[in-house]
């Protein structure tokens, strides 16, 4: 492996060939085509979007491009070279970096030494330390290099993964959904670093299915629908609606939605709730107040890591608190109560993932049903009982109902939960909790990882449901999503919440900051000096 | 040019029903070049270890007794596995069973009635029980890893057998022999006609196909299977993975104490230092080879049974060494676990370069 570190500057001499080609770029997974014919130019000092919704096949291309896929047919072109990008070091070596959206750090190590472990062995850590905070400063992206990663909130954790790929001069940088964990004003400290990267040369490719962010940042874009490239454009021409569109192939139906004044009683009530997180790098729950009343809808928006998980396992009654009075469900304390207790009393629960948490992969659709439904009292006839075993023919049912009534979509009725697409499991798992017309819902990112057509399905089914009279709490981390579903908006930063706010009365950026405050100030040149 | 192992995107279903018979060829192939290497006939080795014990009636009935105890263990440890537990001390449980449902025919010889059988079998299930809460409770409170604890037990437990055989419960007539009295009539489990099957075949079978039945069709074996596919759907379930360590260990440690005094009250009929050549070891890939399915485990204990019968065989014919079963037993387990992974994985030759980095 020649020396990294040592990789020569961008050549603006060969700016004429474009910097990366892919031609008719192909990749099947068995029978499957995830990505058919791929065209895609990328110059010098651009940025690129790449649009689409999930199961487009961005990943999977982007994948290639970075090495960690081999394409099954077709061509990349690096400056006028066909060349084969065998894994991610080869790719790192020709100037290709990428930030995942999921970041592969080692939380119990330093910036540093993160920084490290992706770098030859032989540099001296005083030298590196010293490069990554000039870096740092250089580019915008303050960063304290003695910092354990434990300690740092998301936004700052990409910024390691950015250093990262700068120290490695790269000329074409991949970002995968990178905003998706900030806050909106880290978003923009992020869109100066790239704009800034491009003016220096480099061309970024960003991933995104944010079209507002898109139109503000990128010089051109490429929409990607079922592994196909369907248009590529200039996005400051372009609306976007219209980008929705294109990524949609129809037009995406708009949620509708009534102001609603006349919210009945308090349904579900938090008193004071406190909650130690159960993992070493949990978020602790500290003196929680609120109460979300009958037929209105509250969301808690938040940067991902700040507590919505705790949250949402402390509401459900995975962990139990001490305090009973903690938490109220239709004026039942039942903090001591588990989750099937809280079902009981009519409520119902939609956590973040959907694999092996709401749903498990390997087991049909009907035994999915059973998974939060076999201990709920309401349902008309028992799922099972005793020795007689599971009544398979009334899992049935209900799954029918709840795929006709949700629109699920999967190859054949009682299929594995695994071979549906993700918004699909979606509307499966909100539609198993909705079917039983709860009076309490809490749900985790709604619309995580889902595309347009069921998020818009979803948040309908949400807000019908309040709108009968039920108590709604969402746990977002989406702007959008919050302004078009909830009635109230309180926000969840270092495990505390704020107060709620009429959703009609608060903006964006006063979200934002209610987002960024009680966190650590960034770390800065001060304190990195004040530490050695 | 190289060989790499890419996740399917799919569990492949044919794989998974395929695999244990992969196996069972790929141990029949390479037993066949081990025989050859020792300057064996293979095919005649062969015939000798997997066929011959099938051929007449005196081994076959020999095959089911030998699967008694695998089948009854197997049963237990096919439940606990799916839960993602692992109980590796089944050994120790057997050995305590033995221990504590001899408690009747040793010290109170006098009790003659069909009850005091009953009793035997019962306090057999407790005495297995009883072992497999230690590793239970330290999993549970503590966070002991079950694979050491319940491994461990077993040499502490078999150590007790050696002393109360060498010590107190020695027979005052055996000629200073390591071993108990010999049990009475009432403390012996009946046999068919006058040959070595017994009850316990019966027992075995009858819990494996109740266990088939918890296992598809029941709550309990749905909880089963969803803690051990994914945990944090089970605490969404509302099922407590605490709750089922105790469940799993006392099902499976209860069953392999069964076993043991089904062993004692059936086949042996007394306690000696060696009461099982292995069972609760062997049983683990009893459970595997049955794919954790209580049928299959069926099918995969009678197999490893005359894998048993299969290696006294050469011995006797050949002259083999008696680890020659092991040494199989070994094989099968490896090749199943490394034809399993084929379920989730393909192999696929990637041309070119593979060394460089």
């Amino acid at each position: 492996m020649s020396n990294l570190t040592m990789a020569e500057k961008p050549n603006f001499e060969s700016v004429s060939k474009p910097l990366l080609e892919v031609k008719s770029l192909t990749k099947k997974f068995g029978d499957f085509v995830a990505n058919d014919a791929i065209d895609l130019v990328l110059e010098a000092g651009n940025i690129h979007a790449l649009l689409g919704e999930n199961g487009a096949g961005k990943s999977t291309l982007v994948k290639m491009i970075y090495g960690a896929l081999q394409p099954t047919a077709g061509q990349i072109i690096w400056q006028g070279q066909i060349v084969t990008i065998e894994n991610p070091a080869a790719a790192r070596e020709l100037g290709i970096g990428m930030v995942f959206q999921h970041f592969s750090l080692f939380e119990a190590l330093t910036v540093t030494e993160n920084i490290s472990l992706a770098l030859p062995p032989h540099l001296r850590t005083s030298d590196l330390e010293e490069r990554i905070a000039n870096l740092s400063q250089d580019y915008g992206l303050p960063l304290n290099p003695r910092a354990l990663v434990v300690d740092l909130s998301v936004g700052e954790r990409q910024r390691i993964e950015i250093v990262r790929c700068l120290l490695q001069e790269p000329r074409l940088l991949i970002m995968d959904e990178p905003t998706a964990v900030l806050t909106p004003q880290e978003a923009q400290a992020l869109f100066t670093t790239l704009r800034r990267l491009a003016d220096e040369g480099c061309a970024v490719l960003y991933i995104s299915h944010r079209l507002e962010e898109v139109k503000q940042l990128c010089h051109d874009a490429t929409i990607l629908r079922l592994g196909e490239v369907v248009a590529q454009l200039d996005p400051q021409q372009e609306t976007a609606g219209t980008l929705a569109q294109h990524m949609v192939g129809s037009s995406v139906h708009a949620v509708s939605r009534q102001d609603n004044n006349q919210a009945g009683d308090t349904l579900l009530q938090l008193t004071n709730l406190y909650q130690q997180a159960d993992t070493p790098f949990g978020v602790d729950l500290v003196d929680l107040n609120l109460e979300v009343r009958s037929g209105e809808i509250v969301a808690i928006a938040g940067v991902a890591g700040n507590g919505q998980g705790e949250l949402f396992s402390a509401l459900s009654g995975e962990v139990t608190n001490q305090d009973a009075a903690a938490i109220t469900i239709q004026g039942q304390a039942c903090g001591h109560t588990p989750i099937n207790g809280r079902r009981q009393l009519q409520a119902a629960f939609v956590p973040e993932e959907r694999n092996g948490h709401s749903a498990i992969g390997d087991f049909s659709l009907t035994e999915n049903i059973l998974l939060s439904r076999h201990a709920v009292a309401d349902d008309q006839t028992p799922l099972h009982q005793g020795w007689a075993g599971i009544k398979r023919a009334e899992l049935a049912k209900v799954n029918a109902e709840v795929a006709s009534k949700y629109d699920v979509r999967s190859a054949s009725i009682d299929a594995e939960a695994g071979s549906l697409s993700g918004g699909n499991l979606q509307k499966f798992v909100v539609g198993r909790e909705l079917d039983r017309q709860p009076k309490v819902l809490i749900i985790n990112q709604p619309t995580w990882g889902v595309d347009a057509g069921a998020a818009a399905l979803i948040r309908q089914a949400l807000i019908d449901l309040s709108r009968q009279g039920s108590a709604i709490l969402v746990i977002s981390q989406d702007l959008d999503e919050i302004f078009e579903l909830a009635d109230r908006v309180a926000v969840i930063s270092r495990g505390q919440l704020s107060s709620s706010y009429k959703a009609s009365a608060i903006s964006r950026e006063e979200i934002g900051l209610l987002m960024s405050q009680e966190k650590s100030a960034p770390a800065n040149e001060a304190t990195a000096q004040g530490s050695s | 040019m190289r060989l790499i192992l890419e996740k399917r995107p799919q569990a492949s279903r044919l794989m998974y029903f395929s695999s244990p018979l992969l196996a069972i060829v790929l141990t029949v192939i390479v037993g066949g070049l081990i025989f050859a290497a020792m300057g064996q006939p293979p095919l005649r080795a062969l015939y000798l270890y997997f066929i011959d014990p099938i051929t007449n009636l005196w081994s076959i009935e020999e095959v089911l007794v030998k699967a008694t105890p695998l089948i009854l263990i197997g049963v237990g440890l096919a439940v606990t596995f799916r839960a993602n537990v692992w109980n590796i001390g089944a050994e120790g449980q057997l050995t305590a069973g033995a221990l504590m449902g001899s408690i009747i025919p040793i010290l109170f010889t006098s009790w003659q009635s069909p009850l005091a059988l009953f009793c035997m079998l019962v306090m057999g299930m407790i005495g297995g029980a009883l072992l497999a809460a230690i590793p239970a409770l330290l999993k549970v409170r503590f966070g002991v890893n079950e694979i050491l604890t319940s491994l461990m037990l077993v040499y502490i437990v078999h150590l007790l057998l050696d002393w109360l055989v060498r010590g107190p419960w020695k027979d005052p007539f055996g000629y200073n022999f390591p071993k108990s009295i010999g049990f009475d009539d009432w403390h012996l489990l009946p046999t068919f006609g006058d040959g070595r099957v017994h009850l316990g075949l019966v027992i075995a079978i009858i819990i494996a196909l109740i266990l088939y039945w918890v296992m598809a069709r029941t709550i309990k074996g749905f909880e089963v299977r969803v803690i051990g596919a994914a945990p944090r759907a089970g605490a969404f379930a509302g099922f407590s993975q605490a709750k089922m360590v105790w469940f799993c260990f006392l099902l499976s440690g209860g069953l392999a104490g069964l076993a043991g005094i089904i062993e004692v009250a059936g086949t042996i009929g007394q306690l000696q230092p060696n009461i099982s050549p292995s069972y609760g070891f062997t049983a683990i890939i009893v459970a595997f080879l049955g794919r954790l399915n209580p049928i299959g485990v069926i099918f995969a204990g009678l197999l490893l049974a005359v894998s048993y019968i299969g290696g006294e065989g050469v011995q006797i014919e050949l002259g083999m060494s008696d680890k020659t079963t092991q040494v199989f037993q070994g094989m099968l387990l490896f090749f199943i676990l490394m034809c399993d992974t084929l379920i989730h994985y393909r192999l696929r030759f990637l041309k070119g370069n593979g060394g460089q980095l």
